[in-house]
């Protein structure tokens, strides 16, 4: 096991995140920001909790997604769904993605398919908190990344969040 | 993460755990169906047969709207038209359906049975839209389902099944359904369309009132008289019924509280509910209908989790 951010670490990372994202986007009216489900939330919650401190708007468009759904390999091990809860229209909207690990992209591919369902966004940005890059399967690349790291595929990432865990941390675990 | 059944014949073969599954899922495709593309991929390579060998509006639909909302591709097959009627089995008819690789059956007959006669012969996976008298497992699904956004949950709710329960493959389903959920069932109706041995075979209250059930419950559940399956005469007339067992506003506002009503479909206006009680604010019936194809949706997606499909590499 190693460790990949600790708690004071991943603070600061989301708190880059939220800023990178505001310097984009200064009034965050054409903008919504979308976490997906299930573990992309802990993430979202917090940029948006961040982004409405720090821009001094209560209000930012926030919704949660979830691509059960839209997964390609739904068939192989099958999920509950969790709730998708979109209660605005993203048309003509920048949508900001946010998820915890990107990985194969497989899971950001069914995303964009199920946004798409929701309308026409001028544009969809990618943010996640770790980027296990060269393991791409598909050509998808974030917009905003909390930090890269090199790994093999036998191996995991693991974010673990207070609000679920106990303790905020980010780990690479060997299976 | 799937159901423990291959097939979904009847409630009987369910556990409360594939119930809630149910449920669960049927809640988020609830939220699929309010989106602005109304559709999702999920079925993308899987083909369904309607196999309707009985007269049906409102399942047919619901399933085959169901289906399509899960990007399945569908075929519809009604006996009426059919070469059924040149004398071909059902197995046969099945059989030769299913060589032009078919996944799925969603099956209605007037046969007590005869999906689970399928089901021993066939390797699709079949989902039960009602055979003669024995279930109608979605409609008991999407039942629950209503109640539950109705009034919050199953268990400890007090649910009362109002009118022909002999010849009611929904009641039965119903039975089967709420009794595994933890909610308290009575039935209700005339004694020659209550069987007497229902207290003893399904432990649920039996009333001949139909005052005093409704009186006792927070859900009435009123079905149809099935004229079709009446072959004696089991009460005098429509009118007798419909004064005795019928129920109408004029009925629900001399109760104490304001009870849910609820009826499968299609109703015989006039006869087991009144207009004015069908049409009511306490009436859920359209949201039943509405409730239906989310419930269905829910139930194939789960059962599509068991199959390997001729686009996976292992093949059939």
């Amino acid at each position: 096991m190693k460790l990949v951010l600790n708690e004071q670490q991943l603070d600061l990372t989301i708190r880059r995140l939220s800023h990178q994202i505001l310097e984009n986007h200064p009034d965050l009216k054409e903008t919504v920001i979308i976490g997906m489900q299930p573990r992309g939330v802990y993430l979202s919650d917090r940029i948006v909790r961040n982004l409405s401190d720090m821009s001094g708007k209560p209000t930012v468009l926030y919704g949660k997604l979830d691509i059960t759904f839209y997964r390609d390999d739904f068939r192989n091990e099958l999920h509950i769904p969790n709730q998708t809860d979109i209660p605005f229209s993203i048309e003509n909207k920048t949508v900001i993605l946010i998820d915890d690990v990107l990985y194969t992209g497989r899971t950001v591919r069914a995303a964009m398919d199920a946004l798409l369902d929701y309308g026409r966004p001028a544009r969809v940005a990618l943010c996640v908190l770790i980027d296990r890059r060269f393991s791409r399967q598909l050509p998808i690349q974030p917009d905003y990344t909390g930090r890269s790291i090199d790994s093999i595929i036998t191996q995991k990432v693991k974010v673990l969040w207070s609000e679920n865990e106990g303790r905020d941390e980010v780990v690479l675990l060997d299976e | 993460m799937q159901l423990s059944t291959k097939h979904l014949l009847g409630i009987r073969d369910l556990t409360k755990t594939d119930i809630e599954k149910i449920l669960q899922t049927a809640e988020q495709f609830k939220e699929v169906l309010q989106r602005p593309i109304k559709k999702v991929p999920s079925l993308r390579d899987v083909t369904i047969v309607n196999l309707f060998y009985e007269n049906s509006t409102r399942t047919r639909i619901s399933f085959e709207l169901a289906e399509k909302r899960l990007s399945a591709d569908t075929i519809n097959f009604t006996a009426s038209g059919s070469s059924v009627s040149k004398g071909e089995t059902l197995l046969d008819t099945v059989n030769n359906i299913l060589s032009m690789k078919v996944d799925m059956v969603v099956m209605r007959h007037s046969a007590s049975g005869a999906p689970h006669f399928l089901a021993k012969h066939i390797p699709a996976a079949i989902v039960n839209a009602g055979d003669g008298i024995n279930e109608h497992p979605t409609q008991a699904l999407l039942d629950a389902f209503s109640i539950k956004n109705a009034v919050g949950g199953l268990e400890g709710k007090k649910i009362a099944i109002i009118g022909d329960i002999m010849h009611s493959r929904v009641a039965l389903s119903n039975i089967y359904l709420l009794q595994k959920m933890g909610a308290e069932v009575t039935v209700a109706g005339p004694p020659t369309l209550i069987p007497t041995y229902m207290k003893e075979a399904f432990n649920v209250r039996v009333e001949y009132n139909v005052k005093k059930a409704l009186e006792w419950c927070d859900v009435a559940n009123v079905l149809r008289i099935q004229l079709e399956r009446q072959n004696q005469v089991l009460f005098s007339s429509l009118r007798e019924y419909s004064i005795a067992y019928g129920i109408n506003k004029k009925l629900l506002d001399s109760l104490s509280k304001k009870v849910v009503i609820m009826h499968p479909g299609p109703i015989n206006r006039g006869v087991e509910l009144s207009s004015d009680a069908a049409d009511s604010d306490q009436s859920i019936i359209l949201q039943q209908v509405e409730n239906g194809v989310a419930v269905r949706m829910a139930v194939l997606y789960l059962l599509s989790g068991r199959q390997q499909f001729s686009i996976t590499p292992e093949g059939k």
